[in-house]
């Protein structure tokens, strides 16, 4: 249990600097997501906070303590792969303990950890089996407790859901934040998801092209994107762009409207195609296109009619769900 | 099971001309080694004056003790304990060292790290007839003539098993090592605790490999032992031989040679299992 501190954290590869410095103070016990395309360095600062990167500049602080030039062990953290990392020859008591062992923990304490951690995580049953005779989700738990009988300052997540079926991914997600707020444990964590970004995380960091984009809660950064990216990126199905010229007003701008604040409606001023509509259950997705071949996508509950394929419709939003983006994507 | 039985169980004739194939097949291939085990078993007049006979004689456990015993120039179990001293240290040496060589290259990056691996993959390329009047004058030089270090330290380093091992750390996710390491697990740690249980399979397969290469070098040992209580068995046979008009003992040479065959045919059958789950599965 710690704060985490990265103060103007950068890294370079070579000549090629990927992360062009990032800066953030995590308060002690929060959920940290840090969410991004692939290539856009989030994996990458994550191993730097663990220590598996070295730091190209700035400091990484945990608990106080400045520890850029330490090893993963001795930071006081612990990391969760996406590939589990499990050590496939050892049972998984063996692979809960291992950590344990090499720190010379005693053996009565290490028995104690283990199985508190495997009544955690269910996990009681399955302590002389191997990882391959394990499933997937039963991996990624061993990976968990793994993680948690170190009983470290902060977790570290490398895009630990990845590997599994929708469902299960729904579960975990919510049994690892259980988790996390049970234990109290600081944790950073990783994802492309932006779901599992927008459920888990107390705060999230949107990172773009190695630059964190956004740092802020979820709704509000939902509500507030502070770049044209993060409009893009955070929610599902993405903002609808339209140019200032369609819209037939001046300036050199982008407007951006989520898909619940689009209304079809024949007195709207902008019109349009519609090209497809996707029922989905309680809802209903109408894509649309404008005369300049934008796409546009209305979120509309399942009541509402839907229009025949071709038929011409009109827009609408209230002015004040509108986000103006300048031309270089920030919000203005 | 029934449609693979189309390819694997073929009916009538085939079936037949498969099986008398391999029989032949095996008949050839055995028979010499059945003739030596005839000639083994029986006194010396009967196998010089023709026909030789194709039955086992009464002989065998009088000539099996004299070869054991005295033999020639050395008892034979003396020259089986000099080949087996040799084989399983040649194979572990080879191991060890490869093992570590391999562990060098692909978890670490030092300076000439690709300078060293090419190095040591062209000595792949030199056999050690090769080499072996310089690796003469060294282990003479070093006084190792006659004994088991000059046997053994020469034949040890081996570019295929480093290359083998090479592979399959390569084959090892780079999560494991990063696992460990955040675990705290140092170097050498990592190695002993996860690497070398995991390679198991494959220095079992390797073992059985370079056993049977040390138990058959037969020119180095030729060259740097003198002394007949430091004879290996593959060149022990050979010095049975009668030069000039020494008459052969034809009988305690043919047990010699099939007590030579024992031990690599005990280690392969002995390590079947696990050799063949080495060359098929990769474990990860």
């Amino acid at each position: 249990m710690a704060t985490l501190i990265l103060n103007n954290v950068k890294k370079s590869f070579g000549m090629t600097e990927v992360i062009h410095g990032i800066s953030i103070n995590v308060a002690d016990g929060e959920f940290i997501v840090i969410v991004g395309p692939s290539g856009c360095g989030k994996s990458t600062l994550l191993r730097m906070v663990a220590g598996l990167e070295t730091v190209t500049s700035g400091d990484v602080q945990i608990g106080g303590r400045r520890v850029n030039d330490q090893e993963p062990m001795d930071r006081d953290i612990a990391m969760v792969f996406q590939n589990y990392a499990l050590y496939p020859h050892m049972s998984v008591f063996d692979n809960m303990a291992y950590g344990l062992k090499i720190a010379r923990t005693p053996r009565a304490e290490i028995e104690e950890r283990v199985e508190q951690a495997a009544r955690l995580l269910q996990l009681e049953t399955y302590l002389q089996r191997k990882p391959r005779e394990l499933s997937g989700g039963q991996r990624q738990r061993v990976a968990m407790g793994r993680a948690i009988v170190r009983k470290p300052a902060v977790f570290l997540f490398d895009e630990p859901l990845s590997n599994l079926d929708a469902k299960l991914r729904v579960q975990m997600r919510l049994e690892i934040k259980a988790l996390q707020r049970e234990l109290g444990v600081t944790a950073l964590y990783v994802t492309h998801d932006q779901v599992e970004a927008m459920t888990m995380a107390d705060r999230m960091i949107v990172m773009n092209g190695g630059m964190a984009d956004q740092i802020g809660a979820p709704l509000e950064v939902y509500a507030n994107p502070a770049t044209e990216f993060v409009a893009g990126f955070i929610g599902s199905p993405p903002t609808n762009f339209l140019s200032t010229e369609i819209m037939g007003r001046s300036g050199d701008s982008r407007i951006g409207v989520r898909p619940e604040h689009t209304r079809l409606s024949d007195s709207g001023n902008l019109k349009a195609r519609t090209v497809y509509a996707e029922a989905l259950g309680a809802e209903t997705l109408v894509h649309v296109r404008c005369a300049d071949g934008t796409q546009v996508t209305v979120r509309q509950d399942a009541a509402s009619t839907i229009p025949q394929e071709g038929a011409e419709v009109g827009l609408d939003w209230d002015p004040a769900d509108e986000m103006k983006f300048d031309s270089s994507g920030r919000r203005c | 099971m029934a449609e693979r039985n189309g390819m694997v169980e073929r009916r009538g004739a085939g079936l037949w001309l498969t099986h008398l194939g391999l029989i032949v097949g095996i008949a050839f291939i055995f028979f010499p080694i059945w003739l030596a085990f005839v000639a083994s078993t029986v006194e010396q007049q009967d196998i010089v004056r023709p026909p030789m006979p194709l039955l086992p004689g009464d002989q065998f456990f009088a000539n099996y003790a004299r070869a054991l015993t005295s033999g020639v120039n050395a008892p034979v179990s003396t020259m089986l304990w000099n080949s087996l001293i040799m084989a399983v240290g040649i194979a572990l040496g080879k191991i060890a060292i490869s093992l570590l060589s391999a562990f060098a290259i692909v978890y670490f990056r030092f300076p000439g790290r690709r300078l060293f691996f090419w190095l040591i993959f062209l000595t792949l390329m030199l056999p050690v007839e090769v080499r072996i009047v310089p690796t003469y004058e060294v282990i003479a030089n070093f006084g190792m003539l006659n004994s088991y270090q000059g046997l053994i330290l020469p034949l040890i380093a081996s570019a295929t098993a480093t290359f083998l091992f090479r592979q399959f750390f390569m084959t090892v996710p780079d999560e494991l090592a990063e696992a460990a390491r955040v675990d705290g697990a140092r170097p050498m740690r990592f190695f002993f605790d996860i690497l070398l249980p995991m390679s198991r399979t494959n220095i079992a397969a390797l073992f059985v490999i370079l056993f049977i290469y040390g138990w058959n070098q037969y020119l180095w040992p030729l060259l740097i032992t003198t002394d007949p209580e430091m004879n290996t068995i593959v060149m022990g046979i050979k010095q049975m031989f009668p030069s000039g008009d020494d008459i052969a003992d034809w009988p305690v040479i043919m047990a010699t040679s099939l007590l030579a065959m024992v031990p690599p045919v005990l280690v392969v059958v002995g390590m079947q299992r696990l050799f063949i789950r080495g060359l098929v599965e990769s474990e990860k």
